[in-house]
């Protein structure tokens, strides 16, 4: 179980980024966090695992408070806590296997790493993870070969691989088309479900959060705004969460998109005929 | 407006100095500086026509090139220049990998950075003739002086060419690395080398015919070498050796610069 108390980071410009965040992520659950551009999602995905250092509060993981942690125990702990980026962050210059392996270098001494001589077991449990994700037959290409959709797979396994007790996922979906987006959240959903794996994940698509998340928190300009199960998520909910006019212009953008792609189809359509 | 209303030319606007009269004073001041200063230096006539008598042996030396005569001489120098280029060129590598590391702001810590710059910066400053003419100084004629001095060389450009690459990596891909635990070394060689690595095995590739090169020059000032062995040539006016020395040079350095472009293709 994951614990946030308190959690605040101001950035050395004055700017602050978070302030008092307190959640509780119980085993299992898949939180989506959501809100504006700039509201600090990013920001407290990334206080958790210290990428980005906490100016105050707790960042609890069973029962290790991480911001207290020397550089060698923060090290140890990372390695609890996998993470899916935005934009894959795979190596693209190394092979698919040597990526999802790279999700055990905590584990590992540094020569071992080095020379490529990961243990067997790491070894079997990549290909078993590449085989869930549907990548087996790529293990041996270069990660710069694969799909945006193949590589966050890859991301996945490489996350999975660290053996982890927490997922944080940074917009798994904002470099994909609609359909892969889709694919990837189900993805995931399953896999924390089959591991009974919390995971907090940044996404900024209203529905797909809507349609995949067991719980939303809205964050605004660093603070929760909104804690619920998806159902609650109104419009008033979103007002709050985006502010009005953001919340009107995403809406009529949403709306305008869909009117676009039924406008699209028709026109198949009658092309069809 | 109907088409015919538009302008039919168009004027790039100027992009440095807006007003038109400082431009033109501009452009005089550049030009009277230029007259100037070609006036100020001083051409003796005499010794130009003199020169041109023997640049002109030198060019029937360059045409009939002699191999033959001073061939042990040529061999020897060759040998020593390559044997130079190559150990240097391996040796600067391996010293400035490190170096480089530590130069690079966002992998080394404060101190180490300021300390890795100023090493290249020493490195960079000093010319390879003047570190040449030290060392010959110190260590004696001979390529052992030349081999130190290539290597020195070579330290800071390639410090300084990695460095700068390391800096420009993809952060997202140190990051993704470091959130898995791995510790700074596996951090460099998982997140860091991948990113950097063809274009270390290119720049190396290039000091090493950029070191082909020096040595013909610093064997001028008696680091050893091919240039040793022209510089013998030109001072015994034997002409027609120097030519087959340059021509020998000019061939290699096409070899390497050839191979080198090609290996590096390959590599991308």
């Amino acid at each position: 179980m994951l614990t946030l108390d308190g959690l605040s980071k101001t950035y050395k410009t004055g700017e602050t980024a978070l302030s008092d965040v307190t959640l509780e992520v119980p085993k299992g659950q898949i939180m989506g966090l959501i809100g504006p551009s700039g509201a600090g999602k990013s920001t407290l995905i990334r206080c958790i695992n210290r990428l980005v250092e906490p100016t105050q509060g707790r960042v609890l993981l069973g029962d290790v408070d991480l911001v207290r942690l020397g550089k060698r125990d923060l090290r140890r702990q990372r390695r609890r806590i996998g993470m899916i980026f935005q934009e894959y962050s795979l190596v693209e210059r190394l092979t698919v296997m040597e990526n999802v392996l790279s999700g055990r270098l905590g584990y590992v001494p540094f020569w071992r790493s080095f020379l490529r001589k990961f243990p067997g077991a790491d070894i079997q449990r990549a290909y078993q993870l590449l085989d869930r994700v549907g990548l087996i037959d790529h293990a041996d290409k270069r990660a710069d070969a694969l799909s945006g959709g193949q590589r966050q797979r890859v991301g996945i396994a490489r996350a999975l691989a660290q053996d982890p007790e927490l997922l944080l996922v940074d917009e798994p979906t904002a470099s994909l088309d609609p359909k892969t987006s889709r694919q990837i959240m189900r993805l995931l959903t399953e896999i924390c479900a089959e591991r009974d794996l919390p995971a907090i994940v940044n996404i900024h698509d209203v529905p797909l959060a809507q349609q995949f998340m067991q719980r939303i928190v809205g964050l605004r300009a660093g603070r929760v705004v909104f804690d619920g199960p998806p159902a609650d998520l109104t419009e008033a909910a979103l007002t709050t969460i985006y502010g009005e006019e953001d919340w009107n212009a995403m809406r009529q953008g949403d709306e305008e998109q869909a009117q676009a792609e039924a406008d699209a189809r028709a026109r198949i359509a009658a092309l069809a005929q | 407006m109907s088409p015919q209303d538009y302008p039919t030319t168009w004027r790039r606007p100027p992009q440095i100095v807006r007003d038109k009269r400082w431009r033109i004073a501009l452009q005089i001041g550049i030009v009277l500086y230029l007259v100037l200063a070609i006036g100020t230096v001083e051409v003796d006539w005499n010794r130009v026509y003199q020169g041109l008598e023997r640049g002109q042996r030198f060019v029937m030396g360059f045409l009939q090139p002699d191999f033959t005569s001073r061939w042990s001489d040529i061999g020897k120098g060759l040998s020593e220049s390559l044997t130079m280029t190559l150990t240097s060129t391996v040796v600067g590598v391996l010293i400035s990998v490190p170096i480089g590391v530590g130069a690079a702001r966002n992998l080394a810590p404060r101190a180490v950075y300021y300390v890795c710059r100023s090493i290249i910066a020493v490195s960079r400053s000093l010319q390879e003739i003047i570190i040449a003419i030290f060392l010959v100084a110190m260590f004696g004629f001979g390529p052992f002086a030349g081999f130190l001095t290539l290597s020195f060389a070579t330290i800071g450009f390639i410090a300084k060419l990695l460095a700068d690459d390391i800096e420009e990596i993809d952060p997202t891909q140190v990051e993704a690395i470091r959130a898995t635990g791995g510790s700074w070394g596996q951090l460099v060689n998982y997140a860091v080398q991948p990113q950097v690595m063809p274009r270390l095995i290119g720049l190396s590739l290039y000091r090493l015919d950029i070191n082909f090169r020096e040595s013909a020059v610093i064997g001028i000032v008696g680091a050893g070498g091919i240039g040793a062995t022209l510089n013998t040539a030109i001072d015994r006016y034997e002409y027609d050796s120097a030519g087959a020395i340059l021509l020998i040079i000019i061939g290699l350095v096409m070899v390497a610069e050839y191979g080198s472009s090609y290996l590096r293709k390959f590599l991308q």
